[in-house]
């Protein structure tokens, strides 16, 4: 028998499985712990909004390019779409935050003009411009990966934040500090 | 009569989750090939390792999400413009980071990723090395 030997001469090895078994029980408890995050959070913080056109998302809105964004004051970049249901939820939040003034331009997902009117009508409208986007290119092109988004650009075009999931009361503190970072 | 309610119930009850998702068609080259077989073959092995963004654990290939199916356009269209699937993965990764991709580049935050397989190798090299010579004695 060889393995009696070598934990004779080095009477430590005995403890090397225990040592190991603890040290991954600890890690396994500590990973089921953390509450689970499914959210992706785009990489594009700090970065250019990039170049994208946008027709209007609905007839009497106008619709969205990138250089509407980099003429000098922070805007809200909020991506939706009538056929989410968060979406509506958010709605008295940026109605709150239109009438203070902060300029809100909307991104509808995946969207049909009338449908769009009709969420405007039930919810409120505190857009300035609606882009439509039926094939979510700009949402990818901003690493967006859901509706509601929202995102914080600055006046030269930097986005300074994600905001993913509606914005609830308790998040207008977040959304209005990093409006007025951006300043 | 009794049979067809519970149909429609059970029917009412796959279609709930539905509510979340749009219903418009489905984007240009989505569930389309591409006309050149090659491209389609690049474009087709490219969106095997691109992780869906909605339904998390299915690639973008098996995903039926909306977004999947928009990211599908978006890689074909890539493709047949002439990019290599390399740049069009990295158009991705900048976007939403290695998450993204089922092929993480090797990085500070994936070295232990890469590597353990190979210093596990080299460990149980070792011990069976160990192994065999104390046999041999």
């Amino acid at each position: 028998m060889s393995a009696p030997v070598a934990t004779a001469r080095r009477p430590w090895l005995l403890w090397v499985p225990l040592i190991g078994f603890v040290l991954l029980a600890t890690i396994f408890v500590i990973g089921l712990r953390k509450p689970d995050d499914p959210a992706i959070s785009s990489k594009m913080i700090g970065e250019t909004v990039p170049a994208f056109a946008l027709p209007a998302a609905a007839r009497d809105v106008q619709g969205l390019s990138s250089s509407d964004l980099a003429d000098g004051t922070p805007h809200l970049v909020n991506i939706f779409a009538s056929w989410c249901v968060p979406c509506a939820a958010e709605a008295p939040q940026l109605e709150m935050l239109a009438k203070n003034g902060v300029p809100i331009v909307g991104i509808a997902i995946r969207d049909r003009p009338d449908d769009v009117a009709g969420f405007l009508t039930r919810y409120g409208n505190p857009y300035r411009r609606i882009g439509s986007d039926t094939t979510s290119k700009v949402q990818i092109a901003l690493g967006s990966s859901g509706v509601p988004e929202t995102f914080v650009v600055d006046g030269k075009g930097v986005i300074r934040l994600q905001k993913i999931g509606p914005i609830l009361p308790q998040d207008m503190a977040d959304v209005q500090a990093a409006l007025a970072a951006a300043r | 009569m009794k049979g067809a309610r519970t149909i429609l119930a059970a029917l009412l009850l796959i279609a709930a989750p539905a509510l979340a998702d749009s219903n418009m068609p489905s984007a240009v080259l989505a569930n389309v090939q591409l006309p050149d077989a090659a491209q389609e073959a690049k474009a087709k092995a490219l969106m095997e390792t691109l992780r869906c963004l909605v339904c998390q654990g299915q690639s973008i290939a098996d995903s039926n999400a909306d977004l999947a199916a928009d990211m599908r356009s978006l890689v074909r269209q890539r493709i047949q413009s002439g990019e290599t699937p390399d740049q069009v993965r990295a158009w991705l990764v900048k976007r939403y980071g290695a998450w993204v991709s089922y092929e993480p580049p090797l990085g500070t935050d994936t070295v232990l990723l890469w590597l353990a397989p190979f210093v596990l190798l080299a460990l149980g090299g070792i011990l069976a090395l160990g192994s065999l010579r104390r046999r041999a004695r």
